[in-house]
């Protein structure tokens, strides 16, 4: 595929340096954290945005805060860019390597350290999966709120970094809100706490600044998250509409009248066939979308949120509406909910977008949405958090046919423009990454991204961190 | 994925295959998670993302294999783990197993690895040849402390460790007819298995005394052999496809004397090669389509039960931690059944944390990756004793081996618990 999107021009001074680079760092790290074997290198070339790839100089799985330290000093003093990575499960390219780029992987920090639920928090290392938390405190009737659909295999570090949504955070927030404190490595080694079991700390809210700074102000090594407790009961329902326009302006009037359940997704037509394929939810196909809303509480509460809802639902048209009737179809349903980018690859290859819009807009964005892929030659299937209207048009393509990658990318751009122009956002809860990166001028003025550099720069002066993501090649200060 | 192979390459049945599982792939990192391997390593080259690109570049490349290749295909376990978890229906197993055979034909492994390869694949194949083995071994036992030191023969001071102290008497079943009591409802084959019944012998006696006690004919054939799974993992192809060309023409042979309803296999390892002899003998224009009645007609003991609607019986009041094996539950998506099966006959049913990692059992992965398979059964055992159960059952012999190594909890075939509830005598060791 041609690549529209430019890496940095890696640096040459470190290429040369390449034998002397591994050399040093097989020193510094334990066997089994050091890979460099040109075979072992290329699984690392990309995360879950596989349209851009770049083999990295190295990779290394520290086992430890300070084995990070190490590396992180270590690269500084050689100017040596860095790429964390989680789980490497972003769809916005954010853990894609460089050709000069060391890439620092959490996986082997995988441990649970502390579970305070007094307090309700988790202690865990940065690569602890986003449902390994929520696991761990389960039987107890406690989980960790963000839920992105990547959850079984993203990290919690990951989720820091990109400040991860999910389609629970309707209610609950996203990881901003549940974050209460991290260790992190800063660039030249240094290694700093912000926040702690409290939910503030004095002084200035950099951990505000931290979350969803990708990976560009230093490595979260360790996370303190808030645990909440289960509500009694939790009901997914299923709302069937002959028309992806009502189903849209169905959720703006439930937001609209102050209802605020715990979840509301989208799936259109191509979407439920998809997902219903995989997971065998009992999706209704005989319509052209559907709402999951999820109500929770005690049974009370629940019915009458829902005969709340319903009534909405009705004035739109509401064709089939569909309860679960065990905890078993309740998971069935977020299963394939939750499945649906990785299950979309059982027909094509995908783009996902993630722009965000007012409410007021969804369904025109929808409507928009559908032309401007069609416009393409494309098809788009939408699955989405509606409830905060963080859309997510995945355009199918086929990756093997450079002309269809092509379009595909643009009519991506296209409506991430569309989602601006409507008074939203680029990116929800993906992050902005490599693939969003030349939008930001498209959203953003010079002015708010010189400021927003400037408090890069505070963090990591020579630019080493992840360094060709987030803002525009062109326009940054002299490193 | 996207994916580089010229028309060339594609022209070979076993890259185009592998050509389509690849481009099913989107590189969501899902099966990640669910890996036993990552879950203990934490290195992406030890997941199935991680070999599923280790692949595809050697593959594209039509490159010999090298050692960092080999490396991390020989630590997959293939649980197949990664293929419950996949939302986009990736057949790993099937890409795996391509790759195992080009590992086979283009990479020459340490000539002690390659020893210690040819003996497994002489030795456990064959229930007599493995019988005299493990008898030697209890001789030898004092020997593996010295054996593991040596480099050159560690694999087999560890084969020694894994040989049981004692053997059970033999009373393998016996090539015959087992009539149905009462009215014959149906008749099946039962693969009596190699390793299974020198180990337990109590297993096949069990599923026998069960299945006639419920009106079904067992036929035990002459001549049936190893189902070829543990040759088949290790890449020698045509040793497996010669096995399952056998056993083909066996059971076709019993199917065609007086019909077959059902192929009973009592260990699940094997119950997922034979469900895919159809796949494995696909590009064979004589056997292609028996393979596939054959592959049609095997069921799992347990699945093959649920279908007979087993009468209700009171509770015993003895816990049972069910241990589901990666092929029952990954490789052939035998999930409730037993479960339910179990609860039906009267006990109480636990599932143990975690229950989708592997024990590290896993066909001969005890023997050729002893440090990964070590760190899954003191996990997998942690688990199991977590939920303090009276007995812990599974259907498949090399779970059987591996996790009784690891705790005093007896542990026995699922069928063996049905047997007693339906009429058998108390299980050994219970």
């Amino acid at each position: 595929m041609p690549e529209t999107i430019g890496f940095l021009k890696p640096r040459q001074a470190v290429l040369d340096r390449r034998r002397e680079i591994v050399a040093d760092l097989g020193d510094l790290l334990p066997e089994g954290c050091l890979i460099s074997d040109e075979r072992g290198l290329k699984p690392f070339e990309t995360d879950a945005f596989i349209a851009y790839r770049r083999m990295p100089l190295a990779v290394v799985l520290p086992e430890t805060t300070e084995q990070v330290a190490t590396v992180l000093k270590y690269c500084s003093r050689y100017g040596i860019p860095i790429v964390p990575r989680g789980a490497g499960t972003s769809l916005s390219g954010g853990a894609i390597p460089q050709e000069d780029a060391i890439v620092v992987g959490l996986s082997k920090m995988a441990r649970i350290l502390d579970i305070d639920l007094f307090n309700r928090t988790a202690t865990v290392q940065a690569g602890v999966t986003n449902l390994n938390i929520s696991d761990a405190v389960s039987a107890d009737g406690f989980f960790y709120a963000p839920d992105p659909s990547s959850q079984l295999a993203c990290t919690i570090g990951g989720n820091i970094g990109m400040n991860s949504g999910g389609a629970h955070c309707l209610k609950y927030g996203v990881t901003t809100n549940n974050l209460l404190g991290v260790k992190m490595v800063l660039f030249d080694g240094t290694v700093i706490e912000l926040g702690g079991k409290a939910l503030d700390a004095s002084g200035y809210d950099l951990l505000g600044l931290i979350c969803g700074s990708e990976g560009q102000l230093g490595i979260v090594t360790e996370a303190t998250v808030r645990l909440i407790a289960k509500a009694e009961g939790a009901r997914p329902v299923l709302f069937g509409f002959a028309t992806s326009e009502s189903a849209g302006s169905c959720v703006a009037d439930i937001i609209g009248s102050g209802i605020i359940p715990v979840a509301i997704e989208f799936m259109d037509k191509p979407a439920i066939e998809i997902c219903e394929a995989f997971a065998h939810a009992g999706y209704p196909l005989d319509v052209e979308a559907l709402l999951i809303v999820e109500v929770e509480g005690s049974e009370a509460e629940m019915d009458s949120m829902l005969a709340g809802i319903i009534g909405i639902a009705r004035r739109h048209g509401v064709m089939t509406i569909k309860e679960s009737q065990s905890a078993l179809e309740a998971a069935l349903i977020w299963k394939g909910r939750k499945s649906a980018f990785g299950a979309t690859g059982r027909i094509a290859d995908y783009i996902c977008m993630d722009g965000t819009v007012p409410l007021s807009q969804l369904s025109h964005v929808l409507r928009r949405t559908g032309e401007i892929v069609a416009g393409y030659g494309l098809r788009v299937a939408n699955v989405f958090h509606a409830g905060d209207g963080n859309m997510h048009p995945l355009i199918l393509y086929n990756i093997n046919d450079p002309d269809e990658a092509a379009r595909a990318e643009e009519a991506g751009n296209d409506i991430l423009k569309l989602c601006v122009e409507a008074g939203g956002c680029l990116t929800g809860e993906h992050g902005v990454g490599i693939e969003k990166r030349d939008l930001m001028l498209f959203q953003y003025s010079k002015a708010d991204l010189d400021q927003q550099m400037g408090a890069r720069a505070a963090f990591d002066p020579q630019w080493l961190l992840n360094p060709s993501k987030v803002f525009p090649l062109e326009g940054r200060p002299a490193a | 994925m996207q994916t580089n192979f010229s028309p060339e390459q594609l022209a070979d049945p076993h890259v185009a295959e592998s050509e389509t599982i690849l481009r099913k792939c989107v590189h969501c990192g899902f099966c990640t998670a669910t890996c036993p391997t990552y879950v203990v390593l934490g290195d992406e080259l030890d997941s199935p993302r991680g070999r599923i690109y280790l692949i595809k570049d050697m593959l594209e490349n039509g490159r010999a294999a090298d050692t960092e290749t080999v490396t991390h295909i020989d630590r997959c376990l293939s649980c197949l783990s990664c293929m419950t978890t996949c939302p986009s229906g990736v057949d790993y197993m099937h890409l795996v197993d391509h790759a195992r055979v080009h590992i086979e034909k283009t990479y020459k492994r340490p000539f002690k690895d390659r020893l210690a390869r040819s003996v497994i694949a002489a030795t456990l194949p064959y229930p007599s040849r493995f019988r005299l083995a493990l008898g030697a071994a209890g001789l030898a036992r004092p020997l593996a402390g010295l054996l593991k030191r040596v480099p050159f023969l560690r694999t087999f001071g560890i084969m020694l460790d894994l040989a049981p102290a004692a053997l059970p008497v033999s009373r393998a079943a016996r090539p015959a007819v087992y009539a149905a009591k009462g009215t014959p409802r149906a008749r099946v084959a039962l693969l009596t298995g190699c390793a299974q019944p020198v180990l337990r012998p109590e297993i096949n006696d069990a599923t026998i005394r069960l299945l006639t006690g419920q009106g079904v004919e067992v036929v035990v054939s002459a001549g049936e052999g190893c189902c070829g799974a543990l040759v088949h993992h290790m890449g020698r192809e045509e040793q497996a496809l010669q096995a399952a060309r056998h056993n083909v023409d066996v059971w076709l042979k019993v199917a065609e004397e007086d019909g077959l309803d059902a192929i009973i296999v009592t260990a699940s390892g094997c119950g997922t090669t034979i469900k895919d002899y159809g796949h494995m003998l696909r590009l064979d224009p004589t056997y292609a389509e028996k393979a596939a009645r054959v592959s049609a007609l095997a069921k799992d003991v347990t699945e093959y039960l649920a279908t007979l609607d087993l009468p209700e019986r009171e509770p015993r009041g003895l816990t049972v931690a069910y241990h589901s094996a990666c092929s029952m539950q990954h490789g052939q998506r035998i999930a409730a059944a037993p479960k339910q099966l179990l609860k039906r006959a009267g006990f109480s049913v636990r599932e143990p944390a975690e229950g989708h990692l592997c024990c590290g059992s896993a066909g001969t992965y005890n023997i050729l990756q002893p440090e990964i398979s070590a760190k899954l059964k003191a996990r997998k055992v942690r688990n199991i004793e977590a939920t303090r159960a009276d007995v812990i059952a599974t259907g498949n012999i090399g779970c059987i081996t591996q996790i009784a190594s690891g705790t005093e909890i007896p542990i026995l075939h699922t069928v063996e618990l049905l047997d007693w509830a339906y009429g058998g005598s108390k299980p050994v060791g219970l």
